[in-house]
């Protein structure tokens, strides 16, 4: 192809056109913006050098709830296309696309920030530490996760989307197949930001392994935190076999290698294994925190602690190591066998041992509880049985002879929608209104909060349940149409429907925020749950050193003891505070990133040599500074405590 | 046992009053294969059903019976650590019900992979069939015959497809004769069906593999085996010959409608060896590759 002729979309539509003018005219807004209101330095400064792991948790947060909605518009218009048979609203070469980014923005870009937003803000709290291990490197990890996320989303008005599933298969994904740069885009843009998630894996268990406040031990952990650890045990075990995939998959198409085509010796299974290899654990990586959340919220809102703490921390870890197992009952149609099928459809089942201790210990937590039923509770009462019913579809999925026949159908996909909503997404936004006073000091407003909460859930069931049903009558995914004679209109129409509603609720989640922001109280004190563990100790708004003084722990929710019992959380003395320096260094080293990435995708090579010897010239530069961090003073300290809500000594 | 046939009844009967009276296709098998699938997903979902029913049970009354609303504003929750028999129980109950799907499970692996149930001692029919975007080609080695886009079976005997692809993975599928295979461009798969009754049935590529995979559907027509050897007789007497030449314009992207011919492009286009990447194999799939750039 001409140069010039790659950075067109291949197949321009008006939505497209009209996307291309609303991203232009709201990045000059962006700027203009900025520079009327002369934000410039204050963006420089506050946000974008910052190496505070709250800000750079909020950072995560606003950019997971952006990338929601996008593809949240992407879904509807997968529902609307088939809510009727022989739609044409959108051809097959859209409707490829947008399953496509759908899928990759949800898991990639979406769920994964969203639970690192809440390990970044909430594990240091929790633990008593004043930042996680590294925050240099975490400010990195989230400017690549930034720029990746920017670079996948430029595909849609620039060169075209990737379009061959977020599963990507090859040889469909191959340049045989696949002619445009939009799988390029897929391989390079995961690439780059799946480096920070594999930094932020290596941050978080540092931070959880050596910088816990005094007294807590392992096993004293609040539940999050332990979720937190186990999850990013299984980023830094699994990670590695996705940037080894994507760099094959790289090399196939840029370089003409045969790691994956079916000539020349090349083998097509072998994606397929590598992907699910990380993408099985991947699933689980967002899980697991979402059940810490869970956890955390049942217990403070139960009153109660947390039943079965040991079986819950044990059911985690060995739920980590078997997620490791199962990766081929994603493709038990591969021909692979009985007996390896057999293996695989064994530990898969397994799974569901674990999961299911976990969900009665969350009942068993319930009982004898004193229940309130606000916002984040509602979410984790819902979660329950539709989780319940999520995880029991598993099971059957995990039957690989019957798998046969509910493979690449409409069944799987409501299967792992039942449970990435229930499991995960609720759990982001339960914990959303659970932490939203700590980090922003008012709380959401709970009549809008239910409204969502009753939508979504209602919105859920109507989508989703009806897609089982045609799936065992035989609809495959992926399709972009089907005849009138199969029968399916009726039930796509009702997961159309639901779909909608599902809109209207995640709709109200942006005007609670406006109106919270509008009409809140804000005298709402640290603690406005009633909670138990110690991310609650600290003042809101949180200084930037957390704590004033490191926190004595005795158990798994000090706070709480603190509260009831009179432990003396708040020991020591105040004593001056050593804290990390803001740095430039990852924004201008991840925006190289994102010019690396953009020129490989399109194969200029002069701008890829050129930004690769920046990359290694930030990383030089580095090496040879010197900082210290600075201290914050006593009298500063004293300053902020009086500012922020009296100094708890 | 008595329950277990029960929970079924109440399923099947809730399936079937959601679509209408008219069973799911996946519930309506005509083959031993399909038949035993479908009995394995009854089996789960009345399993599965008291599962569910039991957390709904338990949530419901624990919701109701703890709420704050309901309790004195005094009352202070008991410290609770977890209690070993309840825990023991919470994983006890659950490792038999998956010990036995297991056991369920593994079983049925070994029947789906070999001959069906009752075809045990015949002779298979073989049907080589092969994908291309978007298009099925179906190649009958002894009967020397190949359609596109259509398959005619024999009912009441053991029916075993080699299935590969030329281009992207694609899955063969006839959800009423049993599950899907996938078809692969460097091996071939196997998958063995049956058809215990005739009649037409869908079938389809349930892999994405591109533009045109909505579309890429082929018709089954299972009858008598004495319909099945005069429709072969006639297609014989009435078909063009199958030449590389034909076949290679066939394998161009595109959607055809049906097609028949005599002879099968094995014969000149041989489909890959189980044994990945042999030498006897590159030779094909070079032309076809090559094939698929010219366009």
């Amino acid at each position: 192809m001409e140069f010039f002729e790659r950075f067109a979309v291949p197949h321009p539509s008006p939505a497209i056109y009209a996307s291309m003018v609303v991203i232009g005219l709201s990045v000059i807004a962006i700027i203009a913006g900025l520079t009327y209101f002369k934000k410039w330095g204050y963006l420089w400064r506050e946000w974008l050098t910052t190496v505070d792991h709250k800000r750079i948790g909020l950072m995560y947060l606003i950019s997971a709830l952006l990338m929601l909605f996008r593809g949240g518009v992407d879904a509807i218009m997968m529902r609307a296309q088939l809510s009727a048979p022989d739609n044409k609203l959108l051809d097959a070469q859209h409707y490829n696309e947008i399953f496509t980014t759908h899928g990759v923005v949800m898991i990639i870009f979406m769920a994964m920030p969203f639970i690192f937003a809440f390990m970044n803000y909430v594990v240091p709290l929790q633990i008593g530490a004043r930042d996680v291990a590294f925050p240099r490197l975490n400010a990195i990890s989230f400017w690549l996760f930034f720029m990746g996320a920017m670079l996948f989303n430029i595909s849609f008005v620039l060169g075209g989307s990737p379009d061959a599933g977020w599963t990507s298969y090859f040889p469909l994904a191959g340049t045989e197949f696949s002619e445009s740069v939009g799988t390029n885009y897929y391989m390079i843009a995961i690439q780059i930001s799946g480096l920070g998630s594999l930094m932020t894996g290596i941050n978080m268990i540092t931070t959880i392994i050596k910088m816990r406040a005094p007294g807590m031990t392992l096993m004293k952990m609040p539940m999050f935190t332990w979720s937190t650890l186990v999850a990013n045990l299984i980023i830094v075990t699994v990670f590695p076999v996705l940037t080894v995939a994507l760099t094959m998959g790289t090399m196939d198409r840029l370089f003409a290698t045969n790691f994956f085509t079916s000539t020349n010796g090349g083998m097509d299974m072998l994606w397929a294994n590598l992907f699910w290899v990380w993408g099985h654990p991947e699933v689980y990586i967002l899980i697991l925190p979402a059940f810490g959340i869970y956890s955390e919220i049942i217990s403070t809102f139960s009153s109660k602690n947390l039943y079965g703490y040991k079986s819950m921390v044990a059911s985690m870890v060995i739920i980590s190591v078997l997620s490791c197992l199962v990766w081929a009952h994603h493709f038990f149609t591969m021909g692979q066998g009985a007996a390896a099928n057999s293996f695989f459809s064994i530990t898969t089942m397994a799974i569901a041992v674990p999961t299911g201790v976990k969900i009665f210990n969350w009942l068993f937590t319930m009982w004898k509880g004193k229940i309130r039923f606000t916002v984040p509770m509602l979410y984790s009462v819902g979660f329950i049985p539709l989780f319940t019913i999520g995880g029991v579809t598993g099971v059957m999925l995990a039957m690989s002879a019957a798998d046969y026949q509910y493979h690449n159908t409409m069944f799987l996909v409501a299967h792992f929608h039942n449970t990435i909503i229930p499991g995960v997404v609720f759990a982001m936004l339960a914990g959303l209104t659970y932490y939203w006073p700590k980090m922003f000091g008012f709380m959401l407003n709970e009549r809008i909060g239910k409204w969502t909460f009753w939508l979504l859930s209602i919105g859920f069931v109507l989508a989703f349940f009806p897609m089982y049903i045609t799936g065992l009558d035989g609809q495959a995914r992926r399709m972009y149409t089907y005849s009138e004679a199969t029968g399916f209109g009726a039930l796509n129409m009702l997961s159309f429907v639901g779909a909608g509603i599902m809109a209207i609720a995640f709709a109200l989640i942006v005007y609670n925020v406006y109106y919270s922001i509008r009409y809140s109280p804000r005298n709402i004190g640290s603690d406005p749950w009633d909670a138990r563990t110690l991310e609650w100790a600290t003042n809101t708004p949180v200084p930037e050193y957390n704590f004033a003084v490191t926190p004595q722990v005795n158990s798994i929710q000090p706070f709480w003891d603190s509260k009831k019992k009179g432990h003396v959380l708040f020991p020591a003395k105040l004593d001056k505070i050593h804290m990390p320096n803001n740095s430039g260094m990852p924004f201008i080293l991840c925006s190289i990133f994102f010019v690396w990435g953009f020129s490989f995708v399109f194969a200029i090579w002069p701008l890829v040599i050129l930004s690769t010897i920046g990359i290694f010239a930030c990383l030089a530069l580095r090496s040879f500074e010197k900082d210290h961090g600075r201290y914050i003073s006593v009298e500063e300290i004293i300053e902020t405590e009086e500012k922020t809500g009296g100094a708890k000594l | 046992m008595k329950m277990k046939w029960a929970v079924l009844t109440v399923i099947l009967s809730i399936v079937a009053v959601l679509t209408g009276c008219e069973p799911l296709t996946i519930f309506d098998p005509k083959g031993p294969q399909a038949e035993r699938q479908a009995n394995d997903i009854l089996l789960s979902i009345g399993i599965m059903s008291v599962v569910v029913i039991v957390v709904f049970a338990i949530l419901i009354y624990v919701l109701v019976k703890f709420r704050a609303s309901k309790q004195s504003d005094d009352y202070e929750p008991p410290h609770m650590e977890g209690n070993p028999w309840v825990e023991a129980i919470c994983v006890g109950i659950p490792v038999i019900i998956v010990a036995y799907l297991s056991f369920v499970s593994v079983q049925s692996n070994y029947i789906v992979e070999s001959a069906p149930k009752g075809y045990e001692e015949q002779e298979p029919l073989v049907v080589y069939a092969s994908s291309s975007n978007w298009k099925w080609h179906f190649s009958y080695p002894e009967e020397n015959i190949e359609t596109v886009n259509y398959l005619y079976i024999p009912t009441d005997r053991a029916l075993e497809f080699k299935l590969y692809s030329y281009g992207p993975i694609t899955s063969f599928w006839i959800p009423q004769l049993g599950g899907q295979k996938y078809a692969m461009a460097d091996m071939i798969t196997t998958l063995h069906l049956a058809a215990d009754e005739s009649g037409e049935f869908m079938g389809r590529n349930a892999n994405f593999s591109g533009k045109g995979f909505a579309e890429n559907t082929f018709n089954v027509t299972a009858m008598s085996q004495k319909d099945f050897d005069e429709w072969v007789d006639e297609v014989k007497e009435t078909a063009d010959p199958l030449t590389e030449e034909t076949f290679n314009k066939l394998l161009k992207p595109g959607h055809l409608g049906q097609m028949t011919f005599t002879g099968t492009h094995l014969e000149f286009a041989p489909p890959p060896e189980h044994d990945h990447g042999s030498s006897h194999t590159e030779p094909t799939e070079e032309t076809d590759t090559h094939d698929g750039h010219e366009h």
